[in-house]
C-alpha cells in the first residue's frame, strides 16, 4: 500500500448521478448532481455535462446552491469536507474541513453562515446513529478552512437526505426516522415530536419515508411506507396537532417535493408515476405516468419552471410543465451484468447490459451514454415472475465490424431459447445493424464466446463453448463484394464429452485454447487439429488468458482450487504455478500485462504481473470489498508517460472494474489526477472577501484605494498594474456577473493610461507584488511531476492571451519565462 | 361455533353449567336519523328511523338514560334542545315536545308547512325556526308551556332542507335546492341568495341538496350537499370562500365544535372528515378551514353528527352511535380516548321464565315467546350436546295501535305476559304451556301505561312503574287482578323508574330511577323500607340476593354496591371492594352491566353479564389486585398450573360469548345465554353506496 501509495481506487464515469437529490440553479440552466467522487453540472436544455466538480477525495453525498449567493453551490463528502464552488465556471472556492465523515447537507436562508450536515454519531454501538449538525462555516480567506464550531441540533436522525427538510424560511427543521417526527423551532429553540404506530388496523405500514414542508403555510408532508402522505398541521403544539392523509401511491412513497410557490406538492415512488397534488384541493391530482423506472428523487427549480425526477435506473428527466423535456441517463448496472464489460474498439465504448434486452454503449472518455442497442427487439413487459429474454454475451472482434451476443430465454416448463446475433457496423447509420440470426446455435447455454483477434485474417472467426459439450467455430465471410456477408457454422469441437468453460484465441489467432472442465485444449484455427492437451487436475479451469507481444508463448489460467498456472506453449509444460483464489484474470490488449482480481478475506486484491517475470509489476491489496466478476482494459486515447515502475502499466489502458455493490471504479495515478486538476480551472485569491470574480474585482479596487489613503501616499493615482489585473479580470470573467458598464469604464479607462513621472519607481514595488502571485503558481507547478509540464506552458499561455495592447512590464517578463520555460523542457527531453 | 345455524339451540357442556346457546333473537335496531347535543346538561338526545328516541348521558360513561318509544307515524328528521327541553320535528309535519319525565310525546303542534326537514332554535332559546317542504321557515315563539307560531319568513321557491341561526340570532341562513338563503330574521327578508352548483358529469342536470348548514359567529356559513362539497361562504357578502370535495356522494351532516375551531362532516361512504380553523403559519391570525382528519367507522350513510368539546358522535344508517374523542383534546392512552360504539340497547330486552324454560323477546312491534330446547346428553366442558328437542317459537303477539313495545314481561311460572305502551297496558294469560294466550280484560284502573314491568318470583303479583317513581303492586289472581296499592318514595322524585326487582321470598321491591336513586320497599306492608345512599352514577343493573336479602346495585361506571336490607347499610364485602378499588382493566370496559343474578347453589357468586363477557363474583376469592393482570378464564386456563392459582381471583371472566344481550340461570341449573352477532345485523342491512376500491 505505502510503495504504490500514487495509484488509487477512484469512480472516474459510470458513477451514479441518481444517489442524491440534483439541484437545478436559480435560473433553470444547470443542474448539480452528486456523482462518484465529484460533482456533475448539466446543462437543462442540452443535457450536456458542462463542468465535472473534482475535488473530494470520497463519495460525494451532497450538493446545495448556497442561498446566499445563487451562483455558489456547498457539496459535501463522505471525505469530511464541504466544498464551495462556482458552478458556472466549475471553480473549486473553499475547502471546509470537518472532520466526520457527511452523510448529507441542508442550508437555508434564513441561517447565515452555517450549514446544516448529518454525520453518524460517535457511539460503540453497532447499530449506526446519525445526527444533524450544524457547521458554523468560519470566514477566513483561505481555500482550506477548519470548521471546528460543530453543534448538535437534532440526535437520531436518518441517513436519507429526503427525511429532514427546513420550513418555511428555516424557521423551523423537520426530520423524519423511523416512525417519529421530530420538528425544531430555531427560534425558540423548541423540539416536538409526534409518534406513529407500526401498522394501522388495516395493515398500512407508517414508517417514514420522506419529508417535504411547504414554503409558505406551516404545513409538513411526510410520506409513508404503505403510500400514504399525510400533511401535518399545527405541529407546534404538543398535543394539538392535526394531519389530514392523502393515498394513491400503491407502495412506498420514495420523494416529496413542494413547488417553490406552494401550490403543488409533488410525490413519486417505485409506481414510476409522477402525482402533482394540488395543495388547496388535494382531491385534484396530475400524473405523468410511465417514466421508465423508479422515482428516488423528487426536485423543483427555484422559479418553478422545471422540476426533476431521479430514477432508479441511473437517469434524471427534467419535467417542464408536465412534460418530460430532456433524459439525463448515466451507466445502467442493474442487479448484474450478465454480458461481462465488453469495450466497443471502434467507439471506445464500455458496453455492457442497460435497458433490458439493450445494450448500452456508454463512453468512458465523456462519461455519457452513447446510445442504447436494442438486442431483443421485442417489448418488455412488467411483471414479477415474467421471463422474458435476457442478453446474456456480447463480443467483438479486433476492427469493430462485428458484434455477436447471445440471448437466451428460460422458462419453467419450457425448453431454452437461444439466439445467437451478429450485428455488423453500418458506417452510414454509424450503429450496428443485426446481419444473422441463428437460432438455437446449441442445445445448452453457451458458456463463453470469443472472436479471433486476429486484424490481419481475412475472415472473422467466433468460437462459443456450449454446455451441450461441444464448441461451435463460425466463419463470417464475405461471398461477394456486394452481397451482405453470411455466416457458417466452421468447425464443432468436442472433447471427450467435457463441458467446455472458456475459450480464448492467441493473439495472433493462430492458437485457440478451450478449457474442458480441468482439460486445456489448444487446437489450430486453421486446420481444425487438436495440438496439445494441457492439465492440472483436479479441479476445473475458472479463466483462460493468452499472454501477449514478449510473452504470447504462455497461456494462463485459474482452477477452482485456487491456483494460478502459467503454461509455456512451446513446451507444452507448466513453466510456474501458485496458489491464490483468483476471481477473474485478464489481459490487457495492448501490452503484456496480465491483471487478477483476487478474493482474500472478504475483500479484492489486484496483482498486475507479465508471465515472464516472478515479480508481480503492481500489486494493491484490498482494492474494494466483496469479489470483482467484472473487469476490463479500456484502452487510453491518449498514452499516458509514467515513468514510475509501478503505475506504468496504466499508460496504455485504463482498468476498469465493477464492485459488488455495482459501482464501476477505476485505477488513477497521482500525476493524472493532478493533470486533471489542473485542466479543471482554480481560483487563486488571496483577500478574505473574495467570493466570485465580481467581489474579487470589486475587493481589490477596494482594497487598492484603502491602501493608498492608510499609506498617506498619492491617493488620486490609480494603481497601475492592479489595473491591468482588472482588465484581465474583466475580460475573463463573464458578462453576466460583472457590475454595470458605466461602473467599469472609468476604471478600464485608467488602467490603460499610461502613467507619467514617477510611474518607473511606483510599478517596481507593484511588480515584485505581481511576480511573488506568479512565484507562487511556479512553486506549485514545481511539485507536479513531470506528465503536466506541457500543461504549465499553456497556463502561462492563458495568463498571457488576454494582455492589453500595451504590454505591462510584468507581462513581458512573463513572456520571457515562458520561452525560458519551453527550452528548458527541450533541453530535458535532449537528455533523455 | 358460528357455523351453527341460527336459528337453532346449542346446549354446551361448560364445566359448570349445561348452557342454552341461543342465535335465533332477530333483534335488529333503527337507523339513526338525527341527533342533538346539549353542552348544558351533556345529553345527547337521538332519533332513530322508527320513531324512537334515546338521551345518552355523556357525563355518565355515555349510558343511555331514557328510550322513547316510537310511533307509526312518526318520522323524526330533526332534533332540538331548548334548555332542557327537547323538540323534534318530522316529516310527517308536526313539531313534538317530548316529556322526559314520562318517557311520552308531550304535545304535538302542525306547522301547516308540509314535511319539515329541519329546526333550529336561537341561541337565546326564544324562538324556533323550522323549515318545511312547502319553501317558508315558519317561526315559533317557546312559551313556558307550549309553543306559538309567530310568523313565516319570505316564502322561497322549492323546501327548505337545513337551517342555522347565527348565534346573534338576527340572521338565518337556510339551505335549499341548488342555493343557500340568507334571511334576517327580525324583517323575515331574504338578504342573500348563494347559488351551490352542481356536480359534474352526469349530475349536473340533478339539483343538488344542501344537505346541512353551519353559521359561524364569524359570519361564515358552511354548508355540505348532495355534490359531495364541503363550501365555506362568507355570510356577510354572500361569497364563496372555499370548497372541498370530499366525496363522490352526499355530504349529509356536519356538526360545528362548540368553540367553531373545528367541524366534522358525514358522508355517504361512511366517513366523518375534519376540518380544523388552523392558521397558516404559526405567528399569523389569519385562520383557513382546513382539512385533516378521515375517520371511518361506519359502513353506510352517516345521517347524524354531535361536536362535543371532546369528541366527535356520528351515527347513521348502520344504527350504531360511535363517540370517537379527538385524541388532541384527550388524554392519551385513558379511558376517555378510547373509542365507544353502542350498538344495543343499554337494557334488557329478554325476559327469561326460570320456572318454566320460556324467553320473551321484546321488538318495538310485537313480542315472541319461546321454550328453550332440551338436551340429555353428558359432554366434556367445551363441547356441544346432542339437542333432544329443538326450540319451538310458541307465540308472536303483535302489539294493538301504532305506538311501539316499551316494556315488557313475563312472570316466572310462564302463565302471565304484560306489556305497555305508551298509550295502553296489556296484561295476557298464558295457559296449555304457554301456547294459548288470553287477554286479561279486566283491568284495575290504576295500572297505567308503565315504564318497566316486572312479577314477583312467585308470580302472584305484578309490579308496574309509571310516573313520578311510583310503582302500582296487582295482584294476580285467575278471574280479576287486584289492585294492591301504589309505593312511592316520600318526597316528590319525578324521574322515571328504569329498573325494577322483587325478591325471592317476595318481600322487598327495589325500584332504581335515572336521578340515581335506588328505593327498596317492604312488600308486606307495601312501605319504603329503604333508600340506598345515592351514588354518582346511574344504576345500570340490580337484583336482591335471594337468601341473604343483600341487594346488589351495578353503576354505569362500573362500580359494585352490596346493600343489605336488613341492617340497612353496604355489606363488609362491598365496603372492602370500594376500599381497595376495583381493577383498572374492569373500569375501563366500555359497555355497561345489564343483567345481575345469582347461583342458588353458591350464595357466595354473583352473575353479571355485559355485552362482551359475563362474570361470575365470587365473594369469597380475594379480590384482583390492581397491579396483576386482569386474567380471563381461557387465558388462565392456559398458565401452568401454580400460575393459575396465583392469578386466580374473585372475577370469573367469561368471554367465551360476544354480544350478549342476556345470561339467564334456570331453575335446572343451565344457564341461558342469548346471543346477538354484529355480523348478523351487517348483513341485514341495506346494500352502501359502490366505492371504488384500489385495484378492482
Amino acid at each position: 500500500m505505502v510503495e504504490h501509495g500514487d495509484i488509487r481506487v477512484v469512480r472516474r464515469g459510470g458513477s451514479k448521478i441518481n444517489f442524491r437529490q440534483p439541484v437545478i440553479t436559480n435560473d433553470s440552466r444547470l443542474l448539480l448532481c452528486a456523482s462518484g467522487h465529484s460533482v456533475k453540472v448539466f446543462s437543462t436544455s442540452t443535457e450536456e455535462c458542462v463542468h465535472e466538480l473534482r475535488g473530494h477525495t470520497d463519495l460525494v453525498t451532497g450538493v446545495v446552491v448556497k442561498p446566499s449567493n445563487h451562483l455558489q453551490a456547498y457539496s459535501c463528502s463522505l471525505d469530511g469536507t464541504i466544498r464551495l464552488w462556482d458552478f458556472t465556471d466549475g471553480i473549486l472556492i473553499k475547502t471546509y474541513d470537518i472532520g466526520y465523515s457527511i452523510y448529507s447537507i441542508h442550508t437555508s436562508a434564513f441561517h447565515k453562515g452555517v450549514v446544516f450536515t448529518v454525520t453518524s454519531t460517535i457511539s460503540d454501538k453497532k447499530s449506526e446513529s446519525f445526527q444533524l449538525v450544524a457547521v458554523h462555516l468560519p470566514q477566513s480567506g483561505d481555500q482550506l478552512v477548519k470548521a471546528p464550531e460543530l453543534s448538535a441540533v437534532i440526535s437520531d436522525v436518518s441517513s436519507n437526505p429526503g427525511a429532514i427538510v427546513f420550513g418555511r424560511g428555516g424557521e423551523y427543521i423537520a426530520s423524519a426516522n423511523g416512525l417519529h417526527l421530530e420538528v425544531f423551532f430555531f427560534k425558540k429553540q423548541k423540539t416536538y415530536r409526534f409518534f406513529l404506530k407500526k401498522d394501522t388496523k388495516t395493515g398500512g405500514k407508517n414508517t417514514f419515508m420522506c419529508v417535504a414542508a411547504h414554503p409558505k403555510d406551516d404545513c409538513i408532508a411526510t410520506g409513508h411506507e404503505d403510500g400514504k402522505i399525510r400533511l401535518w398541521r399545527n405541529f407546534n403544539h404538543q398535543k394539538e396537532y392535526t394531519y389530514s392523509t392523502l393515498h394513491w401511491h400503491s407502495n412506498a412513497v420514495s420523494s416529496m417535493c413542494f413547488t417553490p410557490e406552494g401550490t403543488n406538492l409533488l410525490s413519486g415512488g417505485v409506481e414510476s408515476v409522477l402525482v402533482q397534488w394540488r395543495y388547496n384541493d388535494v382531491s385534484q391530482r396530475d400524473f405523468l405516468p410511465r417514466l421508465g423506472a423508479a422515482i428516488t428523487h423528487i426536485a423543483v427549480s427555484p422559479d418553478g419552471a422545471l422540476s426533476c425526477t431521479s430514477h432508479s435506473d441511473n437517469k434524471i428527466t427534467i419535467i417542464q410543465g408536465i412534460k418530460v423535456s430532456a433524459v439525463l441517463q448515466g451507466l445502467v448496472t442493474g442487479e448484474s451484468v450478465e454480458t461481462d464489460l465488453m469495450v466497443d474498439p471502434r467507439s471506445k465504448a464500455l458496453v455492457l447490459n442497460g435497458k433490458p434486452g439493450h445494450l448500452q454503449f456508454y463512453s468512458l472518455k465523456r462519461d455519457k451514454l452513447l446510445y442504447n442497442l436494442d438486442i431483443v427487439q421485442q417489448e418488455y413487459i412488467h411483471e414479477l415472475g415474467l421471463q422474458q429474454f435476457k442478453v446474456v454475451k456480447v463480443a467483438f472482434d479486433a476492427s469493430g465490424n462485428w458484434m455477436a451476443t447471445v440471448e437466451e430465454r428460460k422458462q419453467k416448463d419450457a425448453e431454452q431459447e437461444l439466439n445467437l446475433k451478429l450485428w455488423a457496423f453500418d458506417e452510414q447509420t454509424q450503429s450496428f445493424v443485426l446481419n444473422t440470426t441463428v437460432a438455437d446455435p446449441h442445445e445448452s447455454r453457451i458458456t463463453a464466446m470469443c472472436f479471433c483477434q486476429a486484424a490481419a485474417s481475412q475472415t472473422t472467426m467466433l468460437i462459443s463453448a456450449s454446455e451441450d459439450g461441444h464448441f461451435k467455430a463460425w466463419q463470417l465471410r464475405r461471398l461477394a463484394p456486394d452481397d451482405g456477408p453470411s455466416c457458417l457454422c466452421d468447425f464443432v469441437g468436442a472433447y471427450r464429452g467435457l463441458v467446455p468453460h472458456c475459450c480464448c484465441f492467441s493473439a495472433d489467432g493462430s492458437l485457440l485454447a478451450v478449457s474442458f472442465q480441468e482439460v486445456v485444449t489448444v487446437w489450430s484455427p486453421a486446420s481444425w487439429e487438436l495440438l496439445a492437451t494441457l492439465s492440472q487436475p483436479p479441479k476445473a479451469i475458472r479463466n483462460l488468458c493468452f499472454g501477449r507481444l514478449s510473452c504470447s508463448k504462455y497461456l494462463l489460467g485459474t482452477t477452482d482450487d485456487h491456483l494460478l498456472c502459467c503454461w509455456n506453449l512451446l513446451t507444452c509444460s507448466l513453466e510456474w504455478s501458485t496458489s491464490m483464489d483468483i476471481s477473474l484474470l485478464l489481459g490487457d490488449p495492448l501490452t503484456e500485462n496480465i491483471a487478477a482480481f483476487c478474493c482474500h478475506a472478504g475483500s479484492t486484491d489486484l496483482f498486475v504481473f507479465k508471465p515472464s517475470e516472478p515479480r508481480p509489476v503492481f500489486s494493491l491489496k484490498a482494492v474494494c470489498s466483496g469479489k470483482v466478476t467484472h473487469a476490463v482494459f479500456a484502452p487510453r486515447e491518449e498514452m499516458l508517460e509514467s515513468c514510475e515502475e509501478s503505475s506504468q502499466w496504466l499508460n496504455h489502458s485504463q482498468l476498469y472494474f465493477l464492485t459488488q455493490c455495482m459501482d464501476l471504479m477505476t485505477f488513477t495515478t497521482k500525476a493524472e489526477e493532478e493533470k486533471l486538476m489542473a485542466s479543471s480551472k482554480q481560483l487563486l485569491i488571496d483577500d478574505s472577501v473574495a467570493m466570485t470574480p465580481f467581489y474579487l474585482l470589486l475587493g481589490k479596487h477596494r482594497k487598492g484605494e484603502s491602501g493608498a489613503a492608510a499609506s498617506g501616499e498619492s491617493a488620486g493615482r490609480p494603481p497601475l498594474p492592479q489595473g491591468s489585473g482588472a482588465v484581465k479580470e474583466l475580460l475573463r470573467t463573464p458578462a453576466h456577473v460583472l457590475p454595470s458598464t458605466s461602473f467599469l469604464c472609468s476604471m478600464f479607462v485608467k488602467s490603460l493610461l499610461v502613467s507619467v513621472g514617477d510611474a518607473s519607481e511606483e510599478s517596481k514595488p507593484a511588480e515584485e507584488e505581481m511576480e511573488s502571485e506568479k512565484e507562487e503558481e511556479d512553486s506549485e507547478g514545481d511539485m507536479e511531476s513531470s506528465a503536466s509540464r506541457p500543461e504549465r506552458g499553456s497556463l502561462a499561455r492563458r495568463s498571457a492571451e488576454p494582455a492589453a495592447p500595451p504590454l505591462t512590464k510584468a507581462q513581458l517578463r512573463e513572456l520571457r519565462r515562458v520561452k525560458k520555460l519551453d527550452h528548458s523542457w527541450l533541453t530535458g527531453l535532449l537528455r533523455s | 361455533n358460528l357455523n351453527v345455524p341460527k336459528a337453532r339451540n346449542r346446549k354446551i357442556q361448560m364445566g359448570e353449567f349445561k348452557v342454552h346457546r341461543i342465535r335465533f333473537f332477530d333483534y335488529m335496531p333503527s337507523a339513526i336519523r338525527a341527533m342533538a347535543f346539549s353542552t348544558r346538561t351533556e345529553r345527547l338526545a337521538l332519533a332513530r328511523a322508527d320513531g324512537a328516541l334515546e338521551i345518552f348521558n355523556f357525563s355518565d360513561n355515555y349510558f343511555q338514560e331514557k328510550v322513547l318509544p316510537g310511533h307509526d307515524g312518526r318520522a323524526v328528521e330533526a332534533l332540538c334542545w331548548v334548555g332542557p327541553r327537547l323538540f323534534s320535528a318530522g316529516l310527517n309535519g308536526e313539531i313534538t315536545e317530548y316529556d322526559l319525565e314520562n318517557l311520552r310525546p308531550r304535545y304535538t303542534v302542525d306547522a301547516y308547512g308540509g314535511p319539515i326537514w329541519t329546526i333550529g332554535v336561537n341561541s337565546q332559546g326564544t324562538l324556533l325556526a323550522v323549515g318545511c317542504e312547502d319553501g317558508t321557515v315558519k317561526m315559533f315563539e317557546v312559551l313556558k308551556e307550549r309553543i306559538q307560531f309567530q310568523r313565516n319568513l319570505d316564502r322561497q321557491r322549492g323546501r327548505i332542507i337545513s337551517l342555522s341561526w347565527h348565534p346573534s340570532g338576527t340572521l338565518i341562513a337556510a339551505g335549499m335546492m341548488d342555493m343557500i338563503r340568507i334571511f334576517d330574521a327580525e324583517t323575515g327578508r331574504a338578504t342573500h341568495r348563494l347559488v351551490v352548483d352542481r356536480g359534474a358529469g352526469a349530475s349536473k342536470s340533478k339539483e343538488v341538496v344542501v344537505w346541512s348548514i353551519a353559521f359561524l359567529s364569524d359570519y361564515t356559513i358552511i354548508s355540505s350537499d348532495s355534490a359531495g362539497k364541503v363550501q365555506i361562504w362568507d355570510g356577510l357578502n354572500g361569497t364563496l370562500i372555499r370548497t372541498h370535495l370530499i366525496t363522490k356522494w352526499d355530504v349529509l351532516a356536519l356538526s360545528v365544535s362548540q368553540d367553531e375551531s373545528s367541524l366534522v362532516a358525514g358522508t355517504s361512504e361512511g366517513t366523518v372528515v375534519q376540518f380544523q380553523f388552523l392558521s397558516s403559519t404559526v405567528d399569523r391570525l389569519d385562520k383557513d378551514w382546513v382539512r385533516t382528519r378521515t375517520f371511518k367507522n361506519h359502513s353506510h350513510d352517516v345521517r347524524a353528527l354531535a361536536h362535543t368539546e371532546t369528541a366527535v358522535v356520528s351515527g347513521g344508517m348502520d344504527t350504531q352511535l360511535v363517540v370517537r374523542p379527538l385524541l388532541d383534546k384527550v388524554e392519551k392512552n385513558t379511558r376517555e380516548s378510547a373509542i365507544r360504539k353502542v350498538s344495543f340497547p343499554h337494557r334488557s330486552l329478554v325476559c327469561c321464565a326460570k320456572k318454566a324454560g320460556v324467553l320473551l323477546f321484546q321488538f318495538p312491534d310485537h313480542l315472541e315467546l319461546w321454550r328453550l330446547g332440551e338436551s340429555d346428553g353428558y359432554g366434556k366442558p367445551g363441547g356441544s350436546l346432542p339437542v333432544k328437542r329443538g326450540p319451538e317459537k310458541l307465540i308472536q303477539l303483535k302489539r294493538k295501535g301504532e305506538d311501539h313495545i316499551c316494556c315488557s314481561a313475563l312472570s316466572p311460572c310462564g302463565g302471565w305476559l304484560a306489556y305497555s305502551t305508551v298509550t295502553s297496558f296489556r296484561l295476557y294469560r298464558l295457559l296449555n304451556g304457554s301456547i294459548s294466550i288470553c287477554k286479561v280484560s279486566k283491568l284495575p284502573k290504576d295500572l297505567r301505561p308503565a315504564h318497566q314491568l316486572c312479577f314477583s318470583t312467585d308470580s302472584s303479583k305484578l309490579f308496574a312503574s309509571s310516573s313520578n317513581s311510583s310503582v302500582v303492586v296487582v295482584a294476580l289472581n285467575e278471574p280479576e287482578c287486584k289492585y294492591l296499592g301504589t309505593l312511592k318514595a316520600k318526597y316528590g322524585c319525578r324521574q322515571p323508574v328504569h329498573l325494577l326487582s322483587a325478591s325471592e321470598n317476595g318481600k322487598w321491591l327495589a325500584t332504581a330511577n335515572t336521578d340515581c336513586e335506588v328505593h327498596v320497599y317492604n312488600l308486606d306492608k307495601l312501605k319504603l323500607h329503604c333508600t340506598v345512599p345515592v351514588y354518582g352514577s346511574c344504576p345500570t343493573a340490580m337484583a336482591i340476593h335471594p337468601t341473604t336479602s343483600n341487594l346488589v346495585v351495578v353503576h354505569a361506571d362500573q362500580q359494585i354496591f352490596e346493600y343489605s336490607l336488613v341492617k340497612k347499610e353496604y355489606t363488609e364485602w362491598s365496603r372492602r371492594l370500594q376500599k381497595q378499588g376495583l381493577h383498572s382493566l374492569w373500569l375501563e370496559r366500555d359497555t355497561p352491566i345489564t343483567h345481575v343474578t345469582f347461583n342458588p347453589k353458591n350464595p357466595a357468586h354473583i352473575i353479571v353479564q355485559d355485552l362482551f363477557m359475563f362474570c361470575i363474583i365470587d365473594k369469597s376469592l380475594p379480590l384482583p389486585e390492581a397491579k396483576n393482570v386482569l386474567y380471563n378464564q381461557m387465558t388462565l386456563r392456559s398458565l401452568p398450573e401454580p400460575d393459575r392459582v396465583l392469578h386466580s381471583h374473585g372475577f370469573k371472566i367469561c368471554k367465551d360469548f360476544q354480544h350478549l344481550l342476556c345470561v339467564s340461570l334456570l331453575e335446572d341449573h343451565s344457564l341461558v345465554v342469548v346471543e346477538r352477532p354484529l355480523l348478523d345485523i351487517v348483513s341485514q342491512l341495506p346494500a352502501p353506496v359502490r366505492q371504488k376500491k384500489f385495484a378492482t
